[in-house]
């Protein structure tokens, strides 16, 4: 009832807005956004940005709320048939908007409009991500993360210990030691990690290049099923859980506020989170010294694969004007120029998806000056992804998620064993995805 | 509630036209047609389809949504739970308010001072009582928890131990209510003629048995109109409290039945299962509301 609610008030809105905006003279391009204050300010910047740049086309961004909100705001306005053009979706809905049929995939969008973008200069880690199995991009990367390891410079130096390198990631063995002699130096805990699903299931086997689910992740399939009950994965859960015992690793909650709220009290030697982190911290942390770190990998794991990213991507809607998706393209373009990501990624931690930005930065020498920004740039670009390591294509993704973390705290607080909880994840997650599956047969 | 008890005779008024009592109710009727009907009638449709997000594949599957949701065991886990919740949170509620308002009904000086006070929390948002508590009881930042923790040596968790968790949600969300309780409470009071109670006290009664043979007999009707808003009230405007508190962990033991209406189908999108709840929900509601009237009301004395 409450949803249908939500529809209603939405659909409202929208006849509103569209109907006070459908004289004026430029084309609209209308992009709904889920960029809140600081960040939702940057975004600001760049659509008055382009429409300063010519005199064509107007894109008019509107915030509607956290990701959820957005999704639904543009699922209702498409129902309702007043979607706007550009849609930003969190990854995780990523499957949901490929199957929608809503949507007008921006490579083909790049073609019909007769614009030549050369994908070889993106970030391959990030588009792999929005990609269908035949390496056609549906949508266009927009703010991506990955996760890297924060740690406490000088909680590290009690315990006799110095920086961790910026480019060779330690061992998962090594993380043992270091976390126990943390704890013997009298911190309180050594290791939390926040997003325990992204980060120490769906990051830790692209990593290891382990599938998490079957038929190359999704990718090829609606017919996929979790696999995340392998011996690696099932090992490493093990390991933090024993771990937990003279607490080298304990729970801080599934979101960041917990695990950062830890690590920000030091009652946490290291903290596993999204690069987007620094930022926050920058701003939190005044009382110690802390550094940035690439994610831990398995000793035998000699040439670790990249990580995968989170955040969201723009997704372009059926149904305008020819006119309109010329515009729609050229924004598209703008944003991916150099000096809009170069901003972009300077303001938010966010990567910029193009290489040229990346070297045009690092020509600046922006990353000597700011070296924690690269560490997960690096991690994320330190080999091609394979069909492995290049993302999660999943229905009922969120659900999913909520299922891992539902088994895995089970496992933190003694009511399940670790074989047993990843067991129910892939058997409750292979509910939800035949039911996803049975949806669009 | 209250008030046409005491109104001595009825007078009535009649309308010259037949028809001007529709047109006037009109505007409410369609709105409430609006705004309630026609959302629950979409969602008891909703609940016989599987579709996706986008309406695009839509098929109709009977009660294959329901079949689903009680085959899942932590569906029947998820509304043990919210049962438990409930019970709580309106037992919690209605006593404290009933002994706030005892309290307050015997004070002395600053009587509506207390009671506007007393009044306050019920101005606050659920989802704002719920981030209050968790300031206070979060077991590494709140005052409270560490409280607990350093000076009652009491391990305290509810990030990962699910009955803590329970206790906290329950907390915040009986917290609100309390004030709610306390108002109708006092103004049940208020209609408990003194001499009654002055005769008893006169007799020998002590305040106990003044408060248990007198005072709530007779405050009976606003005990059961309580208990329905309250259980109401536990069902579906604690989401709030859950949203920010523990979003339905740690372990899904704190997942009630309305959040996870809104988990599968705001946050989810899958919108069949989502409405094939929010019916079942719908449904319990009214078997619960049902119930009380048939058999506890028996026992209300609406007359004092």
């Amino acid at each position: 009832m409450k949803i249908s609610k939500r529809f209603i008030f939405a659909t409202l809105f929208i006849f509103v807005l569209f109907e006070m905006t459908v004289l004026a003279a430029p084309v609209e391009i209308h992009w709904w956004h889920a960029m809140r204050s600081a960040r939702g300010k940057v975004a600001d910047t760049m659509i008055k940005a382009f429409n300063d740049s010519q005199s064509e086309y107007k894109v008019i961004g509107a915030f509607k709320g956290n990701y959820d909100e957005t999704l639904n705001a543009g699922i209702a306005a498409f129902r309702a048939k007043k979607q706007p053009h550009i849609l930003q979706v969190f990854e995780v809905g990523t499957q949901t908007m490929m199957l929608s049929g809503a949507i007008y995939p921006v490579h083909q969008l790049m073609k019909d409009t007769n614009n030549n973008v050369n994908w070889d200069n993106y970030l391959q880690a990030v588009l792999s991500y929005y990609m269908d199995a035949d390496g056609n991009l549906a949508s266009m990367p927009f703010n991506s993360s990955t996760p890297v390891m924060y740690y406490n410079v000088d909680l590290f130096k009690k315990a006799g210990m110095g920086r961790l390198s910026k480019d060779t990631p330690v061992t998962w063995d090594e993380m043992g030691k270091i976390t126990g002699k943390l704890v013997e130096s009298g911190v309180e805990g050594g290791l939390v990690t926040a997003w325990q699903s992204w980060t120490q299931i769906e990051n830790y086997s692209a990593i290891h290049n382990q599938l998490f689910a079957s038929k190359a992740n999704g990718y090829e399939g609606l017919g996929t099923e979790l696999v995340i009950n392998n011996p690696l994965v099932l090992n490493h859960i093990k390991r933090l859980k024993s771990w937990m015992k003279n607490k080298r690793f304990f729970y801080g909650g599934q979101k960041y506020q917990g695990p950062k709220a830890e690590f920000i009290a030091q009652n946490a030697g290291i903290y596993i989170d999204s690069i987007s982190g620094i930022a926050k911290l920058k701003k939190a942390v005044k009382d110690f010294t802390w550094d940035v770190a690439p994610l831990p990998v398995e000793k035998f794991m000699k040439e670790p694969q990249n990580s995968i990213i989170g955040g969201a991507s723009l997704w372009v809607f059926k149904k305008h004007k020819k006119k309109e998706y010329k515009g729609v393209a050229a924004f598209l373009r703008f944003l991916a120029t150099n000096e809009m990501q170069e901003y972009w990624h300077k303001e938010t931690g966010y990567f910029p998806i193009t290489l040229n930005a990346y070297k045009s930065l690092s020509n600046k020498g922006y990353y000597k000056a700011n070296p924690l920004q690269e560490v997960g740039i690096k991690q994320l670009n330190r080999r091609i992804p394979t069909t492995i390591s290049r993302g999660l294509r999943l229905g009922y993704f969120v659900q999913i998620r909520n299922i891992i973390n539902e088994e895995l705290e089970q496992v933190w607080n003694d009511s399940k064993s670790a074989e047993q909880a990843l067991e129910d994840a892939v058997y409750r997650s292979n509910v939800k995805l035949r039911a996803f599956e049975n949806t669009y047969n | 509630m209250l008030l046409f008890e005491t109104i001595p005779m009825i007078k009535r008024a009649y309308f010259r036209s037949k028809y001007l009592p529709y047109i006037l109710i009109l505007p409410q009727i369609l709105i409430t047609l609006t705004f309630f009907y026609w959302p629950a009638l979409q969602g008891l449709v909703h609940a016989l389809f599987r579709s996706d997000p986008f309406g695009q594949n839509s098929k109709f599957i009977w009660f294959e949504n329901f079949a689903a949701l009680f085959r899942d065991p932590l569906y029947l886990k998820s509304v043990g739970i919210t049962f438990l919740f409930s019970i709580c949170t309106a037992v919690l509620a209605i006593s404290c308010g009933l002994f706030l308002a005892t309290m307050a009904n015997r004070a002395l000086k600053g009587k509506s001072a207390i009671r506007t006070m007393l009044i306050w929390p019920y101005a606050v948002a659920p989802a704002i009582s719920g981030i209050l508590w968790l300031f206070l009881l979060h077991p590494s930042f709140g005052i409270v928890a560490i409280f607990i923790k350093k000076t009652l040596g009491i391990n305290w968790n509810p990030i990962l131990n699910g009955s803590d968790a329970m206790i906290m949600v329950v907390l915040a969300s009986a917290w609100k209510e309390i004030s709610y309780n306390f108002v109708f409470f006092i103004a049940g009071m208020q209609s408990i003629p003194k001499s009654l109670t002055e005769a008893a006290a006169i007799d020998g009664a002590s305040p106990m048995r003044r408060f248990f043979s007198i005072t709530l007999p007779l405050l009976s009707p606003t005990l059961f109109f309580l208990t329905v808003m309250n259980i109401i009230y536990s069902f579906f405007e604690t989401f709030g409290v859950i949203h920010t508190v523990t979003q339905g962990g740690p372990g899904g033991s704190t997942n009630i039945l309305v959040y996870k209406v809104y988990q599968d189908g705001f946050v989810g999108l899958d919108l069949g299962s989502s409405s094939a709840q929010s019916v079942v929900l719908m449904t319990l509601i009214i078997i619960i509301t049902v119930l009380q009237f048939k058999y506890v009301e028996k026992k209300v004395q609406y007359t004092g």
